[in-house]
């Protein structure tokens, strides 16, 4: 209930918002299109947060974000599929399977890499997303209904406003909570200084372990709503690109910032689809072209983020 | 008897791979050695070596051996750029910052260049300079494509072994690598010696283009992605920032590919890579010929 009660602000704002959307989807002021984008930034906020608590708050870089995003996803839907799930209800405890497998997967990925530091870090992870990738190519050869390479259809669409919102609003106290208990400061500890916190006595390869399985688990909740948004899997939506993707809106918050990272989440998903609104259809190829140019402006002018403000 | 030459064969192929892996993994070393820094967008290099080459021979028919000296005279000024443009401002910003700077030069330059307007994401067929002829070795079939890519590499790394370990500026490189600051106060341009280095790995990378154009006769803007990682992997494995365990690394991840693709399956010889890096990264982080144990 003290949960509750010490976040009513948040809620309330939530409530707000809910209402809000909810006016302008009931009347069609909206088109579904829009409807869709909104579900879409909410999914985008919530696996980004996984990242900017393995990144931003404890120092770990990860290129292989969007593999465990696809976890998630080709978990949820495949629990969908098998259990024949339709309602909200009954898809609540799947989507939290598939959250806690796709964290335990992320625990068993962290133990031989998480040992690596910064550029070695970030090649093993991107080793992995690439391996996953294979592996989501050829998954129909062992799991017909994974799709392989032609990709995962029919998949029931599930995802609607209210389970999103509240699962986004629900999982951003919980990692609030989180990031300001002893745990989040272990984390906060780790990034600024890992030697240091091996001396002062904290367990950094547990901590590092547990943030990067927590991260995870956010990316695997994202995924399984994004699976029942979309209704279409293909492996090509988990590759390093999507990787990036996470990562940008990460250091556009500014990282270690859950607020710059609701921010962030929200412009990026709208700038990606007000491109795709403004460039005609044979220009959409620039879309590529803009970000990672983006990407190289944003680092030059601000190396630390752009939202917050450089702390020390 | 039968099973020899086929094992020989594989290995032969598994060399033609690894010659190209080694000349792009060089590259890889040569700048992390200098600037710390994995250079994502080497393989994106690599891949323009292949593109500049298709355009010299297919449209303005010139031999191949001023290809190869236009090639790298190319993408060393494109090296250079990249590092003035790009990386050179961050000097001193955190390591994951320029990190992430080069995937962002990396994808630029793929998806730039996939542009419909530019050389298009298609397959492109590479002009063959020269009909192959097979010499019959009675256990074995060498082409003479692949006699072409084991005499060039050979005269790139001699050529290279000369610069790091007979010239002033090899000399220079060598002591950037070993300690920046320290090279610095004994006078070495250090922004020039980088510049130096970028140039130099380009090149190599276009040459390692030609030669991938020439034995896979398929090009495409992304050829660069996969080659690119599994160079680095090659690098790391031989020891990052070690010139000869680029070169053995190379040759170990060539011919551990196609040994896969020819006993298993073709589907898994990039799984196997990264396993051998997750074992590297494991077991002995500073790779194959690394001494100093690094703190990774």
């Amino acid at each position: 209930m003290n949960f509750f009660i010490e976040s009513r602000k948040i809620l309330l704002l939530a409530l707000l918002v809910y209402g809000a959307l909810k006016v302008l989807f009931v009347f069609g002021l909206l088109s579904q299109y829009i409807e869709q984008i909104t579900l879409f930034s909410f999914i985008m906020i919530i696996a980004s947060l996984g990242l900017n608590v393995i990144y931003g708050y404890t120092g770990q870089f990860s290129l292989g974000h969007a593999a465990f995003y696809g976890i998630g996803a080709y978990t949820s839907a495949y629990l969908t599929k098998v259990f024949e799930i339709e309602g909200v209800i009954p898809f609540l405890p799947a989507l939290l399977l598939s959250g806690l497998l796709t964290g335990c997967a992320g625990y068993v990925i962290g133990i031989p890499i998480l040992k690596l530091r910064d550029d070695f870090l970030a090649i093993a992870t991107l080793g992995f997303g690439t391996l996953f990738r294979v592996l989501l190519d050829n998954s129909d050869k062992f799991a017909e209904a994974l799709g392989g390479s032609r990709g995962f259809v029919g998949i029931p669409r599930i995802t609607n406003l209210e389970l999103t919102l509240s699962v986004t609003v629900f999982l951003i106290l919980i990692t609030r909570n989180l990031i300001f208990s002893r745990y989040g400061l272990f984390w906060r500890s780790i990034k600024a200084d890992e030697l240091a916190s091996v001396s002062i006595g904290i367990d950094t390869a547990k901590m590092k372990l547990m943030a990067f399985s927590y991260g995870c688990f956010l990316a695997g909740i994202g995924g399984g709503l994004y699976a029942h948004l979309y209704t279409f899997l293909h492996p090509s939506n988990f590759d390093i690109l999507k990787s990036i993707d996470f990562l940008i809106i990460v250091i556009i918050g500014g990282m270690g910032s859950i607020t710059g990272t609701i921010y962030a989440g929200l412009i990026w998903v709208g700038f990606i689809e007000g491109l795709r609104i403004v460039l005609p259809a044979e220009m959409l190829d620039l879309r590529w072209v803009i970000i990672p140019l983006l990407l190289i402006l944003l680092m030059m002018w601000k190396p630390y983020g752009l939202i917050t403000k450089r702390s020390r | 008897m039968e099973i020899t030459g086929y094992l020989l064969q594989q290995f032969i192929n598994g060399l033609q791979l690894g010659a190209v892996y080694a000349l792009i993994a060089l590259g890889y070393t040569m700048v992390y050695g200098v600037l710390r820094l994995i250079n994502f967008a080497h393989g994106d290099i690599f891949m323009l070596g292949a593109f500049i080459a298709y355009y010299l021979i297919s449209k303005f028919a010139i031999p191949i051996y001023l290809v190869f000296i236009i090639t790298m005279f190319c993408t060393a000024g494109v090296g250079y750029i990249i590092e003035k443009v790009a990386y050179k401002p961050l000097r001193g910003a955190p390591k994951i910052s320029l990190l992430i700077t080069a995937v962002g030069v990396s994808l630029f330059l793929e998806y730039f260049l996939s542009l419909n307007a530019i050389f298009t994401a298609n397959y492109i067929g590479f002009p063959r300079p020269f009909e192959v002829v097979n010499y019959d070795l009675s256990l074995f079939t060498v082409t003479n494509i692949q006699i072409l890519i084991f005499a060039t590499t050979g005269v790139s790394l001699v050529l290279l072994y000369l610069l790091i370990y007979r010239t002033k500026q090899g000399k220079a490189m060598r002591a950037v690598s070993y300690d920046q600051e320290v090279a610095a106060l004994m006078g070495i341009n250090i922004d020039r010696t980088i510049s130096f280095t970028f140039m130099v790995g380009a090149a190599l990378a276009g040459v390692g283009g030609i030669l991938y154009g020439i034995a896979y006769p398929q090009i495409n803007v992304f050829m660069g992605v996969m080659p690119g990682i599994k160079s680095f992997i090659a690098a790391v494995l031989g020891g990052i920032g070690i010139i000869h365990g680029a070169v053995i690394g190379g040759f170990i991840i060539g011919i551990s590919e196609v040994f896969v693709s020819a006993f298993l399956s073709s589907t898994f010889r990039d799984g196997v890579i990264f396993v051998i890096l997750f074992l590297v990264l494991l077991l002995k982080p500073s790779g194959i010929f690394g001494k100093r144990i690094e703190k990774v």
